[in-house]
């Protein structure tokens, strides 16, 4: 239980540091540092597949993602949008509510009665891939059309331009 | 885990960290004396007969180069760059099996680090995590240079990380495990009833793909665009000099070192070599021999990689984008309903 608390103060440290970090790379780094401690608490519930799932998906690729696009776009002091204050109030507002539901949910919730998993060894590759092809079947391939409609659309967005000029 | 088993992993990690380092340093030299066969030249030959000695004089050379660390770098990513270029090379071969069992007194140890039942899939994620030690050390140069090296790795990685992904997967339907162990099993002796036991005769279009995408995850000649000397002078070690430059050389070594013995292991066969069941030796001898075996094909797959960099020209950009994206995922997914068709009409 202390390797949790200790896991869990490491991901809240760097997830703070991420959004306090000046430098947008920095704050990228930090959040990769964020996503490796994730991996360790996969890790700590026995979920295999999923924490090196979140290694090689997250860390491994759409992080390389976000890095490689901060590069090309040279973030700077000059180059960053001016927001009015009509905008940081809105923005103030609206993040206030979104902290008061999380606290509401957060008074709601019962502590005492945590989830147990009926099978602990569900994380394993073997387990996990026969719940999922058996009995989650149908959402699952849901989901995968899902994904398939969202990268179709993400290239038709990225081409609707060259056809039209 | 005992005091004695806990001593012969720390032995195990100890020796397979040294060999790395010294496979590393002699590709070097087998890369220039390899280069320079092929060019009709003789190659270093000044340090120690033959030249055997030109790794250590290279060695001691990158220790006492002056180090620089320019005033516009980030001075902490800057040094973070290569140590963890090196640090994602060497802890990839923990999951390899090197060997079968040894026993020694009453003793029996596997010659494998760990054997973790999502072995291939640590392997992958090691491979993917690779790209950040080019991409913060190109950053943290703030040169225009190492940036265009770095975000041509990251793409390249991400590109051919797909393919080899789609690889794998064939590979795995025949083999039913992500166990490295498991595999290298699978794959013992040679031939099995009416076909070879090693996974490069049932899945050779799968291998195909796989050595292209780790010619192109070690950044290896004809993929080597992020460090083109032509267009980039050096890519992102542009600004990098003595022992920082290098762990990024050592980290290209060691990469080529742990890819070639993952190709040996999942499609060559691993430890595993003709009639080692027909031999009438004692198991440790078998043992042995296997580790002898796999640093064969190991040292015939790095001979592989040194050979094709002194033969096929670079790679343009967007030809490197077309081969990944346009052919190699393409002939991966037709792999796999390949694979997946004959598995349920043949069996």
């Amino acid at each position: 239980m202390s390797t949790f608390y200790f896991i869990a103060f490491l991901s809240i440290f760097f997830s703070i540091l991420v959004i306090t970090a000046k430098n947008p790379v920095h704050s990228i780094l930090y959040l990769i540092v964020t996503f490796f401690t994730f991996t360790i608490h996969y890790i700590l519930m026995n979920a295999q597949f999923l924490a090196i799932v979140n290694f090689i998906v997250y860390m491994g690729a759409i992080l390389v993602l976000f890095l490689y696009t901060l590069m090309l776009i040279n973030l700077n002091k000059e180059s960053e949008p001016r927001k009015s204050n009509l905008v940081k109030i809105a923005g103030f507002i609206g993040g206030g509510c979104f902290l008061m539901t999380i606290l509401a949910a957060l008074k709601a919730f019962k502590v005492s009665q945590p989830v147990i998993l009926r099978d602990p060894n569900l994380g394993l590759v073997k387990n996990l891939g026969k719940i999922l092809f058996n009995e989650y079947l149908l959402p699952f391939e849901v989901s995968s059309i899902l994904l398939l409609s969202a990268m179709v659309g993400a290239v038709l967005l990225a081409t609707k331009d060259h056809k039209t000029t | 885990m005992g005091i004695a088993e806990l001593l012969i992993k720390i032995a195990l990690v100890v020796i397979i960290f040294l060999v790395s380092l010294v496979i590393a340093m002699y590709s070097t030299y087998a890369e220039r004396k390899v280069a320079a066969f092929l060019q009709d030249r003789v190659g270093p030959d000044r340090a120690g007969p033959f030249g055997i000695l030109q790794p250590l004089a290279d060695g001691g050379k990158m220790f006492l180069k002056e180090e620089i660390i320019p005033t516009n770098a980030s001075p902490f990513l800057f040094i973070a760059g290569p140590s963890l270029a090196i640090l994602t090379a060497c802890i990839g071969s923990a999951v390899i099996p090197w060997g079968q069992r040894l026993t020694i007194g009453a003793y029996t140890f596997n010659l494998q680090v760990a054997d973790i039942n999502v072995g291939l899939l640590y392997i992958f994620g090691v491979i993917s995590l690779g790209v950040y030690g080019i991409m913060i050390g190109g950053w943290a140069s703030n040169n225009k240079y190492s940036l265009l090296g770095a975000v041509r790795a990251a793409s390249q990685n991400i590109s051919y990380e797909i393919a080899m992904g789609l690889s794998i997967i064939a590979l795995l339907m025949t083999t039913g495990t992500l166990s490295m162990r498991h595999i290298a099993e699978q794959q013992s002796g040679f031939w099995h009833g009416h076909w070879f036991t090693w996974n490069a005769f049932s899945q050779p279009l799968g291998f195909l793909i796989f050595i292209v995408c780790a010619f192109a995850e070690t950044n290896r000649s004809p993929f080597d665009l992020p460090e083109c000397e032509t267009e980039l002078i050096a890519g992102y070690h542009t600004e990098y000099s003595s022992m920082k430059m290098g762990f990024y050389m050592f980290s290209e070594y060691i990469n080529m070192f742990v890819s070639s013995a993952v190709m040996a292991t999942l499609y060559f066969g691993g430890y595993n070599f003709p009639f080692m069941h027909h031999l009438g030796l004692s198991e440790n001898w078998v043992s042995i021999l296997g580790v002898i075996a796999l640093f064969i094909k190991i040292f015939a797959f790095i001979f592989f990689f040194i050979w094709v960099r002194w033969t096929i020209p670079r790679f343009r950009y967007d030809q490197l984008m077309d081969l990944g994206w346009k052919v190699l995922i393409p002939l991966a997914i037709a792999n796999i309903v390949i694979t997946g068709l004959v598995i349920t009409f043949l069996k």
